[in-house]
């Protein structure tokens, strides 16, 4: 059980906060409600250069890193299509220093030229990194192309090319900050040894006077159903061949998320899952095989992935991955697998909450969701879920023509 | 009015009295010693348990790391699939790694499940068999697996930078190719295994919230083993090093970046200078502030990162500067690394960056003093290094005390363009 308080400042900001006093730390977290989504889709990828921006320089403090480093502070952040999440942990006792570089940044950036340009570079570097200068790497922006033909989870979040992020302008990033860097469109969480009276003095000392902005209302065009199977065929100068499948699943705070998550577990989540078990070791056909899904709040997609052993045909290897599925589907699953699936839940959720960093993350996260408590809740109901409920999401999400397939052929 | 532009007061965090939290030990009936840590507030545990048998000690290439994964792929009562299916159904996590010297056996559960699962961990180390096909398995995807890594500049680049700085026959040097693969047999492996883990020497390390049985629970199931204790002494292995020092390599003709390294020797943690170049290399590379990142990423954006560090080696080891830059601006990043060296060698840090770096590791180290996984993580690197809780009270009053004289002679010392090897992998 994770124990929190939450309280709202009059221009909106949210405000949770997580007594811990077993630690020395204090976590302060900033989640916008922005993420890769929420961008045109000529203008891709600045959600995440923004985020760089962000370190560029406040109206008020020039540099943000160094006095949060005198401080014995570290911090870092991460954007994904759904938001964008800042976060630092420092001693308790230099707290006040962290409320004091985010309220900042909050209240309004430098917007210098000069940062803009060098982050340009470096999310290029970044880009290349990650996904040009390695082998597979322009995958995950195939399968989404493929996957997504209207809603913006079609581009990464890092954009969909080097070309968007090169083009960005000053402008883009001040509309931007407007928009979005609102204390109506944030939360504020703060974990560690700190009371809930320390943390509302603070907050309304730092964050109390920043105008609240407008509230930033979503309207996202809504992916329609896939009517019918696509695949795209691929080919490059890899070793080997590979092959990725990719199926709709449901929205985070649909009931039916659960399940699906079972699933994926079922599927590919240890040497003794079924996937594995099939396909690697009794058949050969794969020297990895894994099954995930994107965990993203709008509808998302379930994958099957897996390199094919040498020699071993593409249409063999996928024959074999539907036969497991449609397995799952037909005959469903013993209580046994089921209990293992939820004790695997139980031990990774109990593991997760070890970081005090984790513990303000993912309330942050479901505070932006609708309701922080539900990480309290998360456990029960995946509890809740039945073999039936299974066998029923199975067959909802391996429909064939919910199915897209992107063959990765070697050139070799 | 709330004045913004000044920062708020703070405490210096060298003025936090830094504890590292005592282990408990326990000798096992057959010496073997157990290190643990009972803290933490959810119901988990983690255990790991450290086998002098990593590639230090191999009779051949790969062998070391093939037997240490394939501890999970057959014993004589139970395959591969039934030994994950034990540790799964409990939900519990049970990992295997090689390292150069130590090959470790962890388990990350629920407390309540640990007395079911230390009877499968006890036949993994005791009865393990080394199926044939397992084994054909392994050599084969293993062998799928770094045909790919073999296409990736840096994974090509950490390679080749150890051969150059230890030389090839030096197990910090050596690396796997294929055909080492193939050559596997089952013999080998048992043989490692039978030495080195049935009969090896062993350390445990314990944390998280323990079962109050914890030590009758260990014992019972490892006091009766052929194990030993350790005698902390690993191997020591000539260095070998390369003549040639400088390096440029095409692996991808497509390639958009480089991978750059660049390494020179350095002794170990028993060396004095050790603790000191903990603070010089910060300051050099070693956080998002370093000179380094500021200079190379910060104001010219030639990368997405550059980092410098002591690789983490129980003997002699290197420094080393790690990047992967935009493939055009590779070799005006390699002339910026040198010039951070030269501005080190002949300048003095100011005592304002000085003393932001000290209270940076101060609050790190806090930081990473956080919760039992982390403490217990402290006592391995001390204990396996043939240290004591001195090492961690001497390098948290370095971090305090040490002056910029001092870093100046340590720059001049080891910073030296000569003495670094070079490389760049396209």
């Amino acid at each position: 059980m994770i124990q929190f308080e939450k309280f709202t400042l009059d221009n909106g900001l949210k405000v949770l906060v997580h007594e811990d006093k077993s630690t020395p730390m204090v976590v302060v977290n900033v989640i916008y409600d922005v993420g890769a989504k929420d961008e045109n889709p000529e203008k891709t990828g600045f959600a995440h250069l923004f985020e760089h921006l962000m370190f560029g320089g406040s109206i008020n403090v020039p540099v943000y890193d160094e006095p949060l480093q005198v401080a014995g502070g570290e911090n870092n952040a991460f954007t994904t299509n759904d938001l964008t999440n800042y976060y630092c942990q420092l001693p308790v006792e230099n707290v006040e220093t962290a409320f004091w570089l985010e309220s900042d940044r909050m209240l309004s950036l430098a917007f210098s030229e000069n940062s803009l340009e060098v982050q340009r570079k470096v999310v290029c570097e970044e880009f290349k990194e990650h996904y040009i200068n390695k082998p597979y790497g322009d995958v995950s922006h195939k399968l989404r192309e493929l996957a997504y033909t209207t809603h913006p989870y079609k581009w990464m979040t890092i954009g969909k090319e080097l070309k968007h992020v090169e083009d960005a302008t000053l402008q883009d990033v001040k509309d931007f900050f407007f928009k979005h860097y609102t204390p109506c469109n944030a939360t504020l969480v703060v974990a560690g040894n700190i009371t809930k009276d320390a943390v509302k003095q603070l907050s309304e000392k730092w964050f109390g006077p920043i105008p609240a902005g407008e509230k930033y209302v979503r309207h996202l065009p809504v992916e329609p159903k896939q009517k019918v199977a696509r695949s795209l065929e691929v080919k490059a100068d890899v070793p080997l061949d590979a092959l990725y499948k990719a199926w709709h699943v449901a929205s985070r705070l649909d009931e039916r998320y659960y399940a699906m998550e079972l699933i994926t577990e079922i599927l590919s989540g240890g040497g003794s899952s079924r996937l594995f078990q099939a396909l690697v070791k009794e058949k050969k056909l794969f020297s990895n095989i894994e099954c995930q899904h994107f965990g993203s709040f709008d509808a998302g997609l379930l994958t099957i992935e897996g390199k094919l052993v040498k020699g071993v045909k593409m249409k063999d290897a996928e024959a074999a991955v539907m036969e497991e599925v449609k397995k799952l589907q037909q005959e469903g699953i013993s209580e046994k697998e089921l209990q293992k699936v939820k004790n695997k839940t139980e031990s990774m959720l109990a593991f997760e909450d070890m970081s005090l960093m984790n513990r303000a993350t993912n309330l942050a996260i479901y505070e932006l969701l609708g309701d922080a408590n539900l990480i309290n809740e998360e456990l029960g109901r995946y509890q809740e879920v039945t073999a039936v409920d299974i066998k029923e999401e199975c067959s909802r999400i391996f429909d064939d023509n919910n199915c897209n397939t992107l063959y990765y052929y070697s050139n070799n | 009015m709330l004045n913004r532009a000044e920062a708020p007061l703070i405490k210096d965090a060298i003025e936090f009295s830094l504890q590292l939290k005592p282990y408990q030990q326990y000798v096992l009936d057959n010496g073997v010693k157990i290190y643990a840590i009972d803290a933490g507030s959810q119901e988990v545990l983690q255990m790991e348990m450290v086998f002098y048998a990593g590639n230090s000690y191999e009779t051949a290439n790969a062998v070391a790391p093939a037997t240490n994964h394939m501890l999970k792929n057959g014993t004589s009562t139970k395959s591969a699939f039934e030994i994950n299916e034990a540790f799964e159904y409990f939900g519990a996590y049970c990992t295997r790694a090689c390292y150069n010297e130590t090959a470790v056996v962890s388990l990350h559960t629920l407390s309540k499940y640990l007395n079911e699962l230390l009877p499968v961990i006890k036949e993994m180390i005791t009865s393990s068999v080394f199926p044939e096909n397992e084994l054909n398995i392994y050599k084969q995807n293993s062998k799928q697996k770094l045909s790919v890594n073999l296409q990736k500049c840096d994974f090509v680049a950490n390679r080749l930078i150890d051969a150059y700085v230890y030389g090839e026959p030096h197990p910090y040097g050596q690396y796997i190719i294929a055909e080492d693969y193939d050559n596997l047999t089952v013999e080998q492996l048992r043989q490692h295994f039978d030495k080195y883990y049935v009969n090896g020497s062993c350390v445990i390390f314990v944390a998280g919230k323990l079962p109050a049985d914890l030590f009758e629970q260990l014992n019972k199931q490892f006091g009766t083993l052929g194990l030993k204790p350790t005698n902390g002494q690993p191997p020591t292995n000539n260095i070998i090093a390369a003549t040639q020092k400088k390096y440029r390599i095409q692996n991808d003709p497509k390639g958009v970046q480089g991978a750059i390294r660049m390494a020179t020797h350095f002794p170990n943690r028993h060396h004095p200078d050790f603790t000191k170049m903990m603070v010089l290399n910060t300051v050099f590379g070693g956080y998002f502030g370093s000179r380094l990142m500021s200079n190379i990423r910060e104001e010219k954006g030639y990368t997405y990162g550059i980092h410098s560090y002591v690789q983490n080696h129980l003997q002699n080891t290197a420094l080393m500067i790690s990047t992967e830059a935009g493939k055009d601006v590779c070799e005006a990043t390699i002339a910026e690394v040198y010039k951070e060296m030269q501005l080190l060698r002949e300048e003095l840090i100011d005592e304002e960056e000085l003393l932001l770096v000290r209270n940076y590791l101060i609050g790190i180290i806090l930081g990473d003093l956080d919760g039992p996984f982390h403490i217990i993580s402290r006592w391995k690197n001390i204990v396996l290094n043939n240290l004591d809780e001195n090492y961690f009270y001497h390098s948290i009053d370095t971090i305090k005390t040490i002056s910029a004289e001092e870093l100046k002679v340590l720059a001049n010392k080891y910073f030296i363009p000569d003495n670094f090897y070079e490389l760049v992998v396209i």
